[in-house]
């Protein structure tokens, strides 16, 4: 390697940016020529500088705080939220509105009124609960990993008896269980974990006819839904949508 | 109408955990943030408003964000070109078009020297980071004081792995002159 190839590569070989070949190369040359070997010490001296003066500009206190706010009351953002491209026809309703959608809506939450049915209200129900299952730090009402623990733990809690599978070798270990209320009506969840994700698995009795996975995006969330066997199953989880759909063929398995 | 206003209570919720998972990911790269506006923008104040605009224009576009993926970087990118567009409005002739000259700057260190460098305070180290082109001084922030790699360095500012090594080479060239000549002037 000449001294120009060598002084061109110098800054990338003592960055450890090169590959292992080129490295050695560039190492070779430097051992035997004075110049680089200067350039080399130039380099170092640089480095000692930068770090040894505190060129750091640490963000002045109060800063997060006073971001946090703006984003709280980002009206932008929340607008653009607030409309989903499924509903275009949605207008911004009056106060008298606001206040009776109020009540409606927490007649829907206690489930004692309107029963929303469309695929995609349930989907955006799942969705809110697996949000609030990561939040509130009520991942599982029973944590365990053996399915034989899990399943009983259900019996007296629900209606029908959940399947419970376990995972694990197939790299998506059972991490335990909860009670959940989706579609108005109490539903096992089941909680899964792939590498740091969470997924969960929300499954309750439907009359509706065996349907094949189909998958859904919502809010970085992907969503794979599916029913058989007069189950109905809905798996959550921010893992890509190719792993969510391989969990999904394992428990259909 | 019972099924949208159910819905805009649900996605109002969604909209909070959405805010919430954000601030999670973008909020501990803060001091990455103010470091990187504060030397592209030149003074404290403007780099707090920059970093607040960056914090907002993230949000909105936090759906294109991947979790899993890089979200200093991604965060990063967000601040420089929030900086850039500060720039332009605001210094109009501040931002020069880079040019990539043919020379480098000639090395002219001998070993005493260079221990000069090394007892230069960190005032002079920073009056000689603020005097280089933008374009030199960016590559170094990122790479000496963020530590990141030539690749994620590459993709904040959009260019070829190539040039972000022969910038930041260049630009520590240039830094080493400028010390090299500011340390000697304090001496005498
Ligand atoms: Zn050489």
């Amino acid at each position: 390697m000449s001294c120009q190839e060598a002084r061109e590569l110098l800054d990338a070989y003592l960055d450890g940016e090169l590959d292992l070949v080129r490295s050695l190369e560039v190492e070779t040359h430097v051992k035997g020529c004075d110049r680089c070997c200067l350039a080399r010490d130039e380099y170092d001296v640089l480095q000692h500088s930068l770090k040894k003066h505190g060129v750091y500009f640490n963000a002045p206190k109060g800063l997060e705080q006073r971001i946090r706010s703006r984003l709280r009351s980002d009206k932008d953002s929340q607008r653009k939220h607030l409309i989903p491209s499924t509903f275009p026809n949605w207008r911004p309703v009056s106060i008298a509105a606001s206040i009776a959608a109020l009540i409606v809506a927490s007649a829907i939450f206690f489930g004692t009124l309107l029963r929303p049915s469309s695929t995609n209200v349930l989907a955006q129900q799942v969705v809110s609960s697996h949000i609030r299952s990561l939040m509130a730090d009520h991942l599982t009402d029973v944590a365990s990993s053996d399915q034989h623990t899990v399943k009983p733990w259900f019996s007296g809690k629900l209606d029908f008896a959940p399947v419970v599978k376990d995972l694990a070798a197939q790299g998506f270990p059972l991490t335990g269980g909860r009670l959940d209320y989706l579609d108005n009506r109490r539903v096992a969840a089941l909680l899964y974990k792939r590498h740091q994700h969470t997924i969960n698995l929300f499954l309750w009795p439907t009359s509706q006819a065996d349907s094949e996975p189909e998958t859904l995006a919502i809010k970085g969330y992907n969503l794979v839904h599916w029913t058989q066997s007069g189950m109905t199953y809905w798996a959550i989880s921010d893992v890509n949508a190719s792993e969510l759909r391989d969990f999904v063929r394992k428990q259909r398995q | 109408m019972t099924e949208n206003i159910w819905n805009k209570v649900t996605t109002n919720a969604v909209w909070k955990a959405r805010r919430d998972r954000f601030e999670q990911t973008v909020l501990p790269h803060l001091n990455a943030a103010y470091n990187l506006a504060r030397w592209l923008t030149g003074n404290e104040q403007d780099a707090e408003d920059v970093v607040q605009e960056s914090y907002l224009r993230a949000l909105r576009s936090f759906d294109t964000f991947q979790s899993g993926r890089d979200s200093r970087g991604w965060l990063l990118k967000v601040v420089r070109n929030t900086c850039y567009t500060w720039l332009r409005e605001n210094r109009g002739k501040t931002v020069t078009q880079f040019q990539e000259s043919g020379q480098e700057p000639q090395s002219t260190y001998a070993d005493p020297e260079t221990e000069l460098i090394e007892k230069a305070n960190s005032d002079l180290v920073r009056h000689a980071i603020e005097a280089l082109n933008i374009e030199y001084r960016e590559v170094l922030i990122l790479r000496e004081l963020e530590g990141l790699s030539y690749k994620e360095i590459a993709h904040i500012l959009e260019v070829p792995l190539g040039t972000v090594m022969s910038r930041l080479s260049r630009g520590r060239k240039e830094l080493q002159l400028r010390l090299f000549e500011s340390t000697r002037e304090a001496k005498t």
